[in-house]
């Protein structure tokens, strides 16, 4: 029987260092490996011993794509822990900046990472070349998401703003009420992206998934809401260790995380979207059905039309937060230090994002623990390789590389989040 | 510059990004840069830049951007092979040239930490410190901030394609903060600010925000880090506090982390 192997030593397109590695056997598939040789960061280590106040500036460098979703988390599960509750229009202002995150992030995985596998070229660039008008409209609306962060922020990279209580400063209303143009365009835009994403072709490829993501009585999750499953999970934020465990792997600098008993999970827009379809604006919900998104959506290759449809959320729930705000009494409500442990989940773009910190009455950090996204769908990428190597074995080599790329695209993986996680050895050996 | 970067055959520039230990948001300033992106894209060849690209091309390049600290003995060896590779060589961000967050662990004993605390300390492989480029090559400029300003990385782009010094200011971010007309939060209201010892870049943004400026532009030229430190005694912070300024994103620069190592003293 003749075995071949798929191999590419550097994932492109995604964010951080992986190599994937696929050994055939005949039309079986006998080994695949995700390979993660992003270096470790020890940021659990260092965290300790720091002011909880630096905790949002600190973490926010796991990610330069998602600094925001650490932020979240981390102010998140300091106040729980801390018992400090801010006033509704600081929640809406972090849904806001949380926003500006998604869109900004959606776009350049829907545009720039994911987009050039199905149109076969090998970045935006090229992408360009062919199709002007549509990365034009990219780098717009990417641009519109990120100048949200801005004015929440100071910057779009590790904006400066987020603080335990509240913000540093906070926007007045006449600042926002600016970005309203814009918005109403990046809306539109929104609906001709996923509109677009009914011209591609997906693969035919349905995998059983457990889907994991936040689920609020009200809202589409983004800093709220309470850990939910298809498979009947349905846990707070402070019970996640109890129910999802962690793999080491030798060929990973990022753990596998599995839920305990079951295996492994998806997390992200699909995972969102089939949980909670429900809780779309109606403007969403409407413009998914019209190109045929319904969930539960089972193919991962949908996943970016998916992320389109959550563009049109995140555009719509922006435009909804400025048109109703009305800016708090105080930028960040006073805390007072004490000892305690706080939990909190988040939904960055990619999926649920797990914290953790324990601290002392000086509001130093005794212990602190992070599980990114994308170090949650690790193994997930992995068995969905397992099964879909195993449609290509009649295929070309030079395709069937390009479509096992594809399929880790697919996750949007960031393996710089992921890398640093490994500290988690660290943390238990002083527990 | 230490050359021009156009070729001499006349063919377009050819582009490189490489990546070491790093939260991948320098490069991202790069696709971030929206305004400017296809018309940089149309003046240069990006041969090797593999977030953004499939196409992944061998060296030479004329100009080679590096984000991220050295972490490990494969990038330490790495980054020779990089140097012979590019003609000219940009270090972006803190971590390129400060070492990074991650050169927190450099006041640990990291052999130690992982002999105690992996399970499996055979399938790590990690350097006892996190150094930056220029302790390991040559570095022809350093951009600094974590992250770099997009804007200053367009000037920088434009000065070296053009073979021209690029114009990025070496002066202090308590400059920028005046030119804003920010009332000084270090001075009236005793918040504990960096403003003074970091190098300007950000547009002060911290202090115009309510909050002192917390360094991420790493020192500039001639910081004077002990008078802050005893501005900072002055106004009452403790010293483990000062400690903890000066071991930010740029803890590894030698300005700061002489400051940081005189408060520990103290």
């Amino acid at each position: 029987m003749t075995g071949r192997t798929i191999q590419v030593d550097q994932l492109a397109r995604v964010e951080g260092e992986g190599s994937l590695y696929i050994k055939m056997a005949g039309d079986r598939v006998a080994d695949v490996k995700l390979k993660i040789y992003e270096p470790p960061r020890f940021f659990e280590a260092f965290l300790r011993g720091r002011h909880y106040s630096e905790v949002p500036d600190l973490t926010a460098r796991i990610c330069g794509i998602c600094p925001i979703a650490y932020q979240m988390s981390a102010v998140h599960a300091l106040e729980r822990g801390m018992n400090v509750h801010p006033e509704p229009a600081i929640r809406q202002l972090r849904r806001l900046f949380y926003c500006g995150e998604w869109i900004e992030s959606h776009t350049l995985h829907i545009y720039m990472l994911h987009a050039p596998d199905f149109v076969e070229c090998a970045d935006v660039i090229a992408l360009a070349r062919d199709h002007r008008d549509l990365v034009e409209r990219a780098l717009h609306l990417k641009k519109i998401g990120n100048h949200i962060v801005t004015v929440l922020g100071g910057r779009e990279i590790h904006p400066i703003s987020a603080a335990v209580g509240g913000f540093y400063k906070i926007p007045t209303k006449a600042q926002l009420s600016e970005l309203v143009p814009d918005l109403e365009w990046a809306l539109q835009a929104s609906l001709e992206t996923l509109h677009w994403t009914r011209t591609l072709e997906f693969p035919n490829f349905e995998q059983d998934y457990e889907f994991v993501a936040l689920r609020h009585p009200e809202e589409y999750p983004l800093n709220e809401g309470r850990l939910i499953s298809n498979r009947g999970l349905d846990i707070d934020a402070a019970e996640y260790e109890d129910h999802f465990t962690e793999l080491h792997v030798k060929h990973s600098n990022a753990l596998h995380s599995v839920v305990r008993g079951r295996g492994s999970y998806l997390v992200g827009p699909l995972a969102r979207f089939n949980l909670n379809f429900d809780r779309l604006p109606a403007i969403a919900q409407d413009a998914a059905l019209a190109v045929h998104l319904k969930p539960p959506v089972r193919n991962p290759f949908r996943s970016i039309g998916v992320r389109a449809v959550e563009l049109v959320f995140a555009c719509n729930e922006a435009l909804r937060i400025i048109r109703e705000y009305e800016p708090p009494a105080v930028p960040k409500c006073e805390v007072s230090s004490r000892a305690g442990v706080g939990h909190a989940i988040t939904e960055a773009p990619r999926g649920i994002l797990y914290h953790r910190y324990a601290f002392s009455e000086q509001g130093l950090i005794l212990t602190a623990k992070i599980v990114p996204p994308t170090s949650q769908n690790l193994k997930r990428m992995e068995d969905d390789l397992r099964e879909y190597a195993a449609q290509l074995v009649a295929w070309p080599q030079e395709e069937a590389t390009w479509k096992c790329e594809q399929a880790v695209r697919n996750y949007d993986p960031c393996i710089s989040c992921a890398t640093h996680f490994l500290t988690l050895h660290i943390e238990r050996a002083f527990e | 510059m230490s050359s021009e970067a156009k070729s001499k055959s006349g063919s377009k520039p050819r582009i490189a990004v490489f990546k070491f230990a790093s939260c991948d948001g320098c490069q991202l300033s790069l696709l971030d840069a929206e305004d400017e992106l296809l018309s940089v894209a149309e003046q240069v060849e990006i041969a090797y830049f593999p977030e953004a690209s499939r196409t992944m091309l061998k060296g030479p390049y004329d100009i080679g951007f590096v984000e991220g600290s050295i972490t490990t003995h494969s990038d330490a060896q790495r980054i020779q092979e990089v140097r012979r590779q590019c003609k000219t060589l940009i270090t972006l961000g803190a971590c390129a040239t400060a070492g990074g967050i991650q050169a927190l662990r450099n006041w640990k004993d990291v052999d130690e930490f992982i002999r105690v605390v992996y399970a499996t300390p055979q399938f790590i492989t990690t350097l006892k410190l996190s150094t930056p480029i220029a302790e390991h090559v040559p570095v022809d400029f350093e951009l600094r901030g974590c992250p770099i300003n997009k804007l200053q990385l367009v000037e920088l782009i434009a000065a070296t394609l053009a073979g021209r010094k690029p114009n990025i200011p070496a002066h202090s971010v308590c400059i920028e903060c005046k030119r804003k007309g920010n009332i000084c939060i270090a001075v009236t209201r005793d918040t504990p600010c960096m403003g003074p010892v970091t190098q300007a870049g950000c547009g002060a943004l911290c202090p115009s925000y309510d909050r002192g400026c917390y360094g991420c532009f790493g020192p500039m030229e001639t910081a004077n880090p002990s008078s802050l430190a005893n501005h900072f005694r002055y106004i009452g912070q403790p010293s483990a506090q000062a400690v903890r300024a000066f071991r930010g994103f740029n803890a590894w620069a030698w300005q700061f982390r002489q400051a940081s190592e005189e408060c520990e003293r103290q």
